[in-house]
C-alpha cells in the first residue's frame, strides 16, 4: 500500500491529535475550543477528501468530462460545518459568561473557586455553621 | 394527515421553538410550549395505535425513495420511546409552569422555552430517523439545545458544567460522524436498512471495525457511560431543575436507543457477538459503571447531584441487560429504559418543587421538610423506592426482568452483584428519608407548604405511574417484548 498516495488521511489523522491534544491539555478555555474547532476540521477534511475522485470534476454535467467526484460527502459536511459553527458559537458565549461569573478562563482557577464554593456548602452540611440559616423571601405568585 | 404523523411529531416542535421567541410574553410563551408539546404528544399516541395495528410504518422525506432521500421508519422501538419522550416532554412541561416562573428571570423564559422545544425535537427527531447522518443533525440539535438548558440555571457553577458538557458531547458527536463516514465510505449508503444489508459484505475490513468503534465510543459518551460520564452529574446538578427532569428522563434514554438501534439494526448481533468484545466491555463497564456511581451517589450533598449519579449507576443496569445479548436481556432493557424515566422525571419534578419553596437543593437543607411538605416529600420517597425496586413500584419490574435474564444466561454472580448494588441504592435513599423526617429543620423560610397544584399534580401523575406500571405491565412488558422480538429477527 501506497504510504504517501494516502497523504489526506495523514494529514486528517495528525490534525485530529494535535486538535484532541489541545482539548485534553490545555486549560485556557478559549484553547481548548480552538482545538476542538481544529479536531472537527480534520473530519471536514476527511470526508471531503472521501469524496473525491482523482481525475474527476465537480458534479456539474458538462460534455468534455466523464468522470464527477461524489458530491454526497461535500454536502454531508456542510451540515456538519454548520453544527460545528453552532458549537463553536455557544461554547465562545459560554466563556464569555464564566469570564463575567469567574473572572477567568483558566479551568485551574476555576476549579479552585468551586472547590471553596463546595467546601462551604460542606461544611454548612455537617453542622460546622449552625448559625447559617438559609431565609427566602415569599415570592409573590 | 394520518400517513404524515412520523414526520409532524419532529415538525410541530421545531415550529413552535422559534415561535415561542416570537411570542415573548412569559406567561403565554409557557401556555403556548406546553400546547405544542401536548400536540406532539397527542400524535405520538396516535403514532403508536398505528403502528400496533399495521406494524412499521415507513416514511419517505419529500417523497424520495430510501437509499438517496431520508427515510422515517417507526417500528415497534421507536413508537415507544417517542410515546415516552413526548409524554415526559408533556408532563415535565406542566410542572415547568410555575417552576420556572421562580427559577429563571422572566426575560429568559423564552428562550428556555425556545431551547426545550428544541431539545424535543431533536430527540424525537434522533427515535423517528432511518438515516445515519440525518441522526447525527438531530443529536447535534438536542445537544446544543440541552447545553443551553443547562447553562440557564442559576448557579455559576452551571456555566463551566455546560461548558464541558458542551466539549465532551462534542467529541462524542464527531467520533459519531467519523464512524458514519467510515461505514458510508465502505457501503455508500447512509440508510440504515440499506447499511445493515450491505455491512456484511464488507465484515472483514479493518475499516469497519474502526467505524463501529469510533461510533460506539461516540454514542458511549452521549449515554454517560461509566468512564465517559463525568460530564453529567454536574450538568444535571447546575440545570434548572425543570430541565434536569426532562434531560434525565429522556436524552440518555435516547442514546441507549441509538445504541440498540445501531447494534441490532444496523452492525447486527451476530457480528456482535462474533467478532467484537462488546458484551463483555459492556458487561465489565455495566457492573463496574453501577457500583462506582451508586458509592458516590451516597457521599453526595446535593440532592440533585446524587440522584444525577444514580442516574449514571441505572445506565450501567441498562447496558447490563444489553451486555446479556439475549431477548429476555434486551426486554429488561427496554422495560428500564421506560421504568427509569417514570422514577427520574417523579424525584427531579419533586425535587424541582422543593428548590421552588426553599430555592436550595442541598441534602441539609431538606431536613425536617417531611412534615411541611407532606405530599413532595412522599413523592421522593416512593421515587426512591422504585429506585431501589421494591415490589409494587416500576424499579421492581424491570430489575426482575434483568435478574431473570442474567439467570437465564447462568450469570449467577452478576445477578448476585445487582443485587448486592440495590442494598447501594438503599444506603442513598435512606441518607434522603433520614434528612426530610428524623431530623430538626434546618432552614426558616416564611411558608414552608407543598409547592403549587401545578406542580403537585405532575408529580403524582409520574409516582402513581410508577405504582401503575408496577402493578398492571401488560403495556411496558407487552410493547417491550414485541420490541425486543423484532430486533432480534423473530418478527418482523
Amino acid at each position: 500500500m501506497n504510504i504517501l498516495g494516502l497523504y489526506n488521511y495523514w494529514i486528517v489523522v495528525v490534525l485530529m491529535m494535535i486538535g484532541f491534544y489541545i482539548v485534553i491539555a490545555h486549560e485556557n478555555l478559549i484553547k481548548k475550543l480552538v482545538g476542538l474547532t481544529i479536531f472537527q476540521t480534520s473530519v471536514f477534511f476527511f470526508y471531503i477528501s472521501m469524496g473525491k475522485i482523482s481525475g474527476a470534476t465537480a458534479p456539474i454535467l458538462d460534455e468534455k468530462w466523464q468522470l464527477y467526484s461524489n458530491p454526497l460527502p461535500h454536502v454531508l459536511i456542510l451540515t456538519a460545518i454548520v453544527v460545528g459553527i453552532a458549537t463553536t458559537a455557544l461554547g465562545l458565549a459560554l466563556v464569555v459568561r464564566i469570564q463575567e461569573a469567574y473572572g477567568s478562563i483558566e479551568e485551574n482557577e476555576i476549579q479552585v473557586q468551586d472547590y471553596h464554593d463546595r467546601m462551604e456548602g460542606q461544611l454548612e452540611a455537617y453542622g460546622f455553621r449552625k448559625k447559617h440559616v438559609l431565609s427566602v423571601q415569599k415570592l409573590e405568585e | 394527515m394520518n400517513s404524515h404523523l412520523p414526520i409532524l411529531q419532529v415538525l410541530i416542535p421545531l415550529l413552535g421553538a422559534p415561535l415561542c421567541l416570537l411570542v415573548r410574553v412569559p406567561r403565554l410563551v409557557s401556555l403556548f410550549a406546553l400546547f405544542i408539546s401536548i400536540l406532539v404528544f397527542l400524535v405520538s399516541c396516535a403514532l403508536l395505535q398505528q403502528v400496533l395495528e399495521h406494524g412499521t410504518i415507513v416514511y419517505e422525506l419529500g417523497g424520495w425513495a430510501a437509499p438517496w432521500g431520508i427515510e422515517y421508519r417507526i417500528d415497534y422501538l421507536n413508537s415507544y420511546l417517542i410515546l415516552l419522550v413526548s409524554a415526559m416532554g408533556a408532563i415535565v412541561l406542566v410542572a415547568a409552569q410555575t417552576s420556572i416562573r421562580r427559577e429563571l428571570p422572566a426575560n429568559r423564559h423564552m428562550v428556555f422555552y425556545t431551547s426545550y422545544l428544541l431539545c424535543l425535537t431533536g430527540l424525537l427527531g434522533i427515535l423517528a430517523t432511518g438515516d445515519a447522518f440525518n441522526l447525527f443533525v438531530f443529536l447535534e440539535i438536542s445537544a446544543l439545545s440541552s447545553y443551553t438548558l443547562i447553562a440557564l440555571g442559576t448557579d455559576r457553577r452551571a456555566l463551566t458544567a455546560s461548558y464541558q458538557y458542551l466539549i465532551m458531547g462534542t467529541i462524542g458527536a464527531t467520533f459519531i460522524i467519523i464512524g458514519v463516514g467510515l461505514m458510508y465510505m465502505m457501503t455508500g449508503t447512509l440508510n440504515m436498512y440499506d447499511l445493515a444489508e450491505r455491512l456484511p459484505e464488507v465484515h472483514n475490513s479493518k475499516t469497519v471495525l474502526c467505524a463501529i468503534g469510533f461510533f460506539i465510543v461516540g454514542v458511549c459518551l452521549k449515554l454517560a457511560l461509566f468512564p465517559l460520564h463525568l460530564w453529567l452529574p454536574n450538568a444535571y446538578a447546575m440545570a434548572p431543575s425543570i430541565a434536569t427532569a426532562f434531560l434525565a428522563a429522556t436524552s440518555t434514554k435516547v442514546a441507549v436507543y441509538v445504541l440498540i438501534r445501531f447494534i441490532f439494526s444496523v452492525i447486527g448481533i451476530d457480528f456482535v457477538k462474533t467478532v467484537l468484545p462488546l458484551q463483555e466491555i459492556f458487561l465489565a463497564l455495566g457492573v463496574a459503571g453501577i457500583f462506582a456511581a451508586s458509592i458516590s451517589a451516597i457521599y453526595q450533598l446535593n440532592i440533585k447531584r446524587l440522584f444525577a449519579y444514580s442516574s449514571v449507576a441505572q445506565i450501567g443496569y441498562m447496558i447490563l441487560g444489553l451486555a446479556i445479548g439475549t431477548q429476555l436481556g434486551l426486554t429488561a432493557t427496554l422495560l428500564h429504559m421506560f421504568n427509569h424515566a417514570l422514577m427520574k422525571a417523579a424525584l427531579f419534578l419533586a425535587i424541582g418543587g422543593v428548590v421552588y419553596r426553599i430555592g436550595s437543593s442541598q441534602l441539609n437543607h431538606f431536613a425536617g421538610l417531611g412534615k411541611q411538605m407532606p405530599w413532595t416529600m412522599a413523592a421522593i420517597v416512593v421515587g426512591g423506592l422504585s429506585l431501589l425496586g421494591v415490589p409494587l413500584t416500576v424499579g421492581f419490574v424491570s430489575k426482575w426482568y434483568l435478574v431473570l435474564a442474567l439467570l437465564e444466561r447462568g450469570w449467577w454472580l452478576i445477578a448476585i452483584l445487582v443485587l448486592i448494588s440495590s442494598l447501594l441504592a438503599l444506603i442513598y435513599v435512606w441518607r434522603i428519608v433520614e434528612w426530610i423526617y428524623f431530623s430538626s429543620p434546618r432552614i426558616i423560610v416564611d411558608d414552608i407548604k407543598d409547592p403549587p397544584l401545578s406542580q403537585i399534580i405532575p408529580i403524582w401523575l409520574l409516582v402513581l405511574a410508577n405504582i401503575y406500571f408496577g402493578v398492571d405491565t401488560s403495556l411496558t412488558v407487552g410493547v417491550s417484548k414485541l420490541a425486543a422480538q423484532s430486533l432480534f429477527g423473530v418478527v418482523r
